[in-house]
């Protein structure tokens, strides 16, 4: 396990995070009462000499703002909940009580998880702690940001179309989407319920291995959560470690190259496919004809879903509810969703009302489910032929906050290779591969492997980091300038 | 608000045209918990205590699937003669109203679990017709909403809302017609038989309270009137809120007249939305809506399909308990009764009655005889449904078999009955309190005996020259001495002894 | 409503979203969008739908859709009572409240 993870206890990072956000806005609410109880439940367990609830039990964790907590507010970054307390616990809120893991607090993200560089938070901007005045990534840049801002050692995030990974990826951490079902989606604020899956996020492969199965496996709560045994991604990674790959054979998707790639991150991923042969692997290209169509696809299907999903927020028995005197309820519902949702929530709704309207819906809905089961197919013709298929995990590096703001299609192309495997259910995970000669700025390598089979990236992950870190003297993270708050 | 004067008189409105019903019933599950969450559905709990993150559409909160809402949508399907799909989807119906917790309801769109079959209905001339079944299909009920200020509980006029989630989840089966032609004349009976039929199926199936009154089992009538000469159906009104089969009856017919004047003088039928009012038996109009709803429907990515395997689909076949059509026949034939008769003790509402007194140990014609002679005059008396009346089929099977048993004699019978009707208690305790027991002790018939022939000494006389028809006379002044209570068959033995022996 | 209209298998031969078609879908989503939002998301939403509608351009006739990743049937519940909320949690996050119901504004419309 990391060093990192007994850096701080929970009660010293509650009060780092209390008095040092400022600079990188990673939290919406800190939940600190909470966490030393939890923290408190490890340490009679230890005094009394019995066994820990799990390897991670103790080590506090920041928990994405999605997923619902009893007790504690969750928002999932929208003014439409900003006073929401739920009265039930996600399942995978209860795993991680479970094992003994301290929720921190609950981080921020683009509101509903609608967005890649967590500006659609209504709760202001999450600050990238490589570089203040750049995105964190999004959905899921709290999670990611407090990770690198050593304000967390583990965090949850929720990946629809690559909201774990891009910020993973942009922030020099590891983010992983497990196979879609792997981990319950009960009580995760549903954005696109066919695609939404949560996932861990840490600073190295193992302690990610570690909380996925913390969190992993079959939950009777959630009707597309699979009925099989966890993916041994713990066994995995640990065997990574010794850093032979030989036997295993990588695929270079060649889809995801040319226009549109930084020169900084099509170099860093090159040398990282280098990496890999060093490392035994066997690499070569593969062909998913089908992934272009990926991208319009997952904006056609996500809307949709959320444009359903998110109908439940009308004022009516939970939530903001914008006060009209005399009015009617319609009206009363039509206001307060115009005041509660962002302006990029309000796009995505009328884009999934209009894919799914009658007279458009075989068009645009109905298409774009046709092009999942394509992709479905290149996947499955590729994994054929190879045990994993590697890609940049974005095209570029951090943007600059508000550089992609007033253009909807600019930010919507950070999930350019992220939403395949969302697209199909496989696992896929963003490593760190170094910083991007261009500007210096963390660049992530995507593995993505087939259903069931998240092992496989685990263990090519864990394989990688080591050797980039023997590489470079030390993990990545530990290249990340130092904060003002943290100096202090 | 419709006049009389708006209406056309029913015999002409067929004389121009022809009817064409469709009907949509929902009958809610009699599950323990609701479609897709583990809520009690209790009917009547206090507001807001059957609720979950699930059936209240909290954030994060997803459905799974009721196995017993599976297994009774098959049942029924099977039951209504319907294919079961191989495999099928729920969907997501997308519209906004505050008693739908997440804005859409989860049900079934272009493929609905039970398809295609058909439901054979008796009418009240004792023929049989054939509905067609479109569809059955699953779905889960909303909340109920409470109209505050303004008339009286109405939607118009309110101030606010009272909103009570209970009911917010609970499974629907909505079983929806094909179009019904050819019924002419007896639209509105076979709309109301068509429900009547249905609801005996679904109380047989065991699958639902069916009960109208609290809402279990509503219908929705489709009407349109087509034009003799017509090949197109015309625009049809969909009237809700229909909560008795006889208001099932009234509202076809009131929308035929209805339609009939609106088409006779050139108007045209307005597609939309009618509710039935019980106090003036008619329909009104909803809000007209400005745009057709569009309802996005498309595949609930919440929840997986639905594959019933076919040795499951025939497990259930095998649970089907014999259903009412085959009963009757039985029945019918157990009885030994022409179509006839058996029509005229369904119509009487005996059926049920007879089949619960024969259940309770009485002889099927025994229990008949009584059922639709004395107690129909009885119920025709007081002006009630014989089913209405104070006395159980186990009281009256008790009487049968006393006198079977000798203990009573039908005179006698008749005044046990008149006790239980009065509300004296069990037949026992009547007879009892009443001293209406067979005299069976023959000393004291003897003496009687031995008086009456003293009085009539002249048929005394007869009967001992062997004319032994004279001994009915006897007989009749022994029943007067001992107030009927007296076997007369036994009686009639004692005279000719005692005419023998002297 | 005049929404650009999907012609021959490719949608991407569409005319421009309109301020009334953004009115359109901004009533049946229920979103009480200003005239600003009618002007800047007509413009954007014509960008992405054109944008999105090259799906259109792959030949799927034959191909079945997918609707869900991972393929799974006949999950099931077992017909057994779980504890329900208490009306006070029911009511927690009610904007308001009244005899133990949600109280929300008059209700103008039909059931459906
Ligand atoms: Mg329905
Ligand atoms: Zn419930």
């Amino acid at each position: 396990m990391s060093s990192d993870l007994t850096r701080f206890t929970a009660a010293e990072l509650a009060a780092k995070i209390q008095a040092g956000d400022g600079e990188v806005h990673a939290f919406l609410h800190v939940a600190a009462e909470k966490a030393r109880e939890v923290a408190r439940g490890v340490d009679a367990d230890v005094a009394a000499g019995r066994e820990p609830a799990s390897p991670l039990a103790g080590v506090p964790l920041a928990l994405k703002d999605v997923v619902t907590t009893e007790g504690i507010p969750t928002t999932a970054g929208s003014r439409m909940l900003e006073h929401w307390v739920p009265p039930y616990d996600a399942t995978v809120t209860a795993r991680l009580y479970q094992a003994g893991i301290p929720i921190l607090g609950k981080t921020n993200m683009d509101e509903f998880a609608m967005g890649s560089s967590t500006e659609n938070s209504a709760y202001g901007p999450t600050h990238n702690p490589w570089a203040l005045d750049r995105i964190p990534g999004g959905s899921g840049g709290g999670s990611a940001a407090a990770l690198a801002a050593f304000q967390a050692p583990l965090a949850i995030g929720t990946d629809t179309g690559g909201s774990i990974r891009q910020p993973g990826s942009v922030t020099g951490t590891v983010g992983v989407k497990p196979t879609y079902g792997g981990v319950s989606r009960y009580g995760l604020v549903a954005f696109s319920s066919s695609l939404d899956q949560a996932g861990p996020c840490a600073r190295t492969v193992l302690d990610a291995a570690l909380l996925h199965e913390v969190i992993a496996g079959h939950d009777r709560m959630d009707s597309t959560s699979i009925d099989a045994p966890v993916p041994p991604v713990v066994e995995a990674a640990r065997q990574g470690l010794s850093g032979d790959l030989s036997g295993v054979r990588v695929g270079i998707v060649r889809e995801f190259s040319g226009e549109g790639y930084e020169t900084g991150v099509t170099a860093s991923f090159e040398a990282a496919v280098k990496q890999l042969t060093v490392l035994g692997a066997e690499v070569v290209e593969v062909s998913c004809p089908h992934f272009g169509y990926a991208l319009p696809a997952y904006y056609l299907i996500a809307p949709s879903e959320c444009s359903s999903n998110l109908a439940r927020f009308d004022a009516m028995r939970y939530g903001l509810r914008v006060q009209l005197p005399g009015a009617g309820a319609e009206e009363v519902m039509s206001a307060t969703r115009e005041a509660g949702f962002g302006a990029e929530v309000k796009r995505r709704i009328m884009i999934g009302t209009y894919a799914l309207s009658s007279g458009y819906y075989d068009a645009y809905y109905g298409q774009a489910q046709k092009v999942r089961t394509l992709i479905k197919r290149d996947f499955d013709a590729a994994f054929a032929g190879v045990d994993v298929l590697v890609s940049p995990t974005t095209p570029t590096t951090a943007f600059k906050i508000g550089e992609r703001v007033g253009n909807p299609m600019s930010m919507y192309l950070a999930d350019l290779c992220t939403v395949p495997a969302s697209l199909a259910g496989v696992p896929a995970m963003s490593v760190p591969s170094g910083l991007s000669a261009d500007d210096g700025l963390p660049v992530g390598l995507q593995i993505m492997a087939p259903a069931l089979q998240d092992h496989r990236m685990y263990r090519v992950a864990a394989a990688y980091e080591s050797a980039r870190d023997a590489a470079d003297g030390g993990p990545l993270i530990n290249r990340i300038p130092e904060l003002e708050a943290v100096k202090a | 608000m419709t006049s009389v004067a708006d209406l056309m008189a029913y015999d002409e409105v067929l004389d121009r045209f022809d009817p064409v019903l469709g009907l949509e019933v929902h009958t809610e599950l009699n599950t323990q918990t609701k479609m897709f969450c583990g809520c009690t559905t209790t009917f009547g709990a206090e507001q807001n205590t059957q609720t979950c993150p699930i059936c209240l559409g909290l954030p994060g909160a997803l459905p799974v699937v009721n196995a017993v809402g599976i297994e009774s949508a098959i049942r029924i399907g099977l039951a209504l003669n319907c294919e079961i799909a191989q495999w099928c989807r729920f969907a997501r119906k997308n519209y906004f109203y505050p008693d739908m917790p997440k804005n859409f309801q989860t049900s079934q769109y272009d493929e609905p679990i039970a398809f295609n079959g058909w439901l054979d209905v008796l009418l009240d001339d004792g023929s049989v017709f054939r509905v067609e079944i479109e569809r059955a299909h699953m779905e889960e009920d909303t909340g109920k909403s409470l109209h505050v200020g303004g008339s009286a509980g109405r939607i118009h006029g309110a101030e606010y809302s009272l909103l009570d989630y209970n009911r917010a989840g609970v499974p629907l089966i909505e079983i929806v017609t094909k179009p019904i032609t050819g019924t002419g004349e007896r639209a509105p009976e076979v709309a109301r038989a068509y429900v009547s039929a249905l609801r005996d199926l679904l109380r047989a199936l065991n699958v639902s309270d069916v009960r109208m009154d609290q809402g279990s089992l509503r219908c929705d009538a489709n009407v349109s009137l087509m034009t003799k000469d017509a090949t197109e159906f015309g625009t049809r009104t969909e009237t809700k809120n229909v909560n008795s089969l006889r208001s099932v009856e009234r509202a076809v017919r009131f929308e035929m007249c209805r339609q009939g004047a609106i088409l006779a003088t050139g108007g045209s039928i307005l597609q939309e939305t009618r509710h039935y009012e019980e106090v003036s038996q008619s329909t009104r109009s909803g809000r007209i809506k400005e745009t057709a709803e569009d309802y996005r429907y498309f595949p609930e990515p919440d929840l997986v399909p639905i594959a019933p395997s076919r040795e499951w689909v025939e497990q259930l076949r095998a649970t089907l308990p014999e259903l009412p059509w085959e009963r009757n026949n039985r029945l019918k034939a157990d009885w030994n009764l022409s179509d006839e008769e058996f029509r005229d003790l369904v119509n009487a509402g005996a059926l049920e009655l007879i089949v619960a007194t024969v259940d309770a140990g009485a002889p099927a014609d025994e229990a008949r005889s009584w059922w639709v002679a004395y107690l129909t005059q009885q119920a025709n008396t007081r002006g009630v449904e014989l089913a209405e009346l104070p006395i159980t089929p186990a009281r009256l099977a008790r009487v049968i078999v006393l006198i079977a048993e000798g203990k009573l004699t039908t005179t006698l019978a008749r005044q046990v009955v008149d006790g239980v009707l009065a509300g004296e208690g069990e037949p026992d305790e009547i007879i009892a309190a009443r001293g209406l027991a067979v005299v069976s002790d023959d000393s004291a018939l003897l003496a009687a005996v031995d008086e009456a022939l003293a009085e009539q000494p002249d048929i005394a006389e007869k009967i001992r020259s062997g004319k032994v028809a004279a001994a009915g006379a006897i007989v009749g002044a022994v029943m007067k001495k001992t107030k009927g209570q007296a076997d007369a068959k036994r009686v009639r033995e004692l005279i000719l002894e005692r005419c023998a022996e002297q | 409503m005049s929404l650009p209209t999907p012609s021959g298998g490719s949608a991407s031969e569409g005319r421009a979203i309109s301020r009334g078609d953004v009115a359109h879908l901004a009533k049946l989503a229920r979103l009480a969008v200003t005239e600003d939002e009618l002007d800047l998301f007509a413009g954007q939403l014509d960008v992405i739908l054109q944008s999105v509608a090259t799906v259109g351009e792959v030949a799927a006739d034959d191909i079945p859709p997918t609707s869900h990743a991972v393929p799974l049937t006949n999950v099931f519940r077992e017909d057994v009572v779980r504890p329900c909320l208490t009306q006070e949690q029911a009511l927690s996050g009610a904007p308001a409240a009244e005899d133990g119901r949600f109280r929300v504004p008059r209700i103008l419309g039909e059931e459906q």
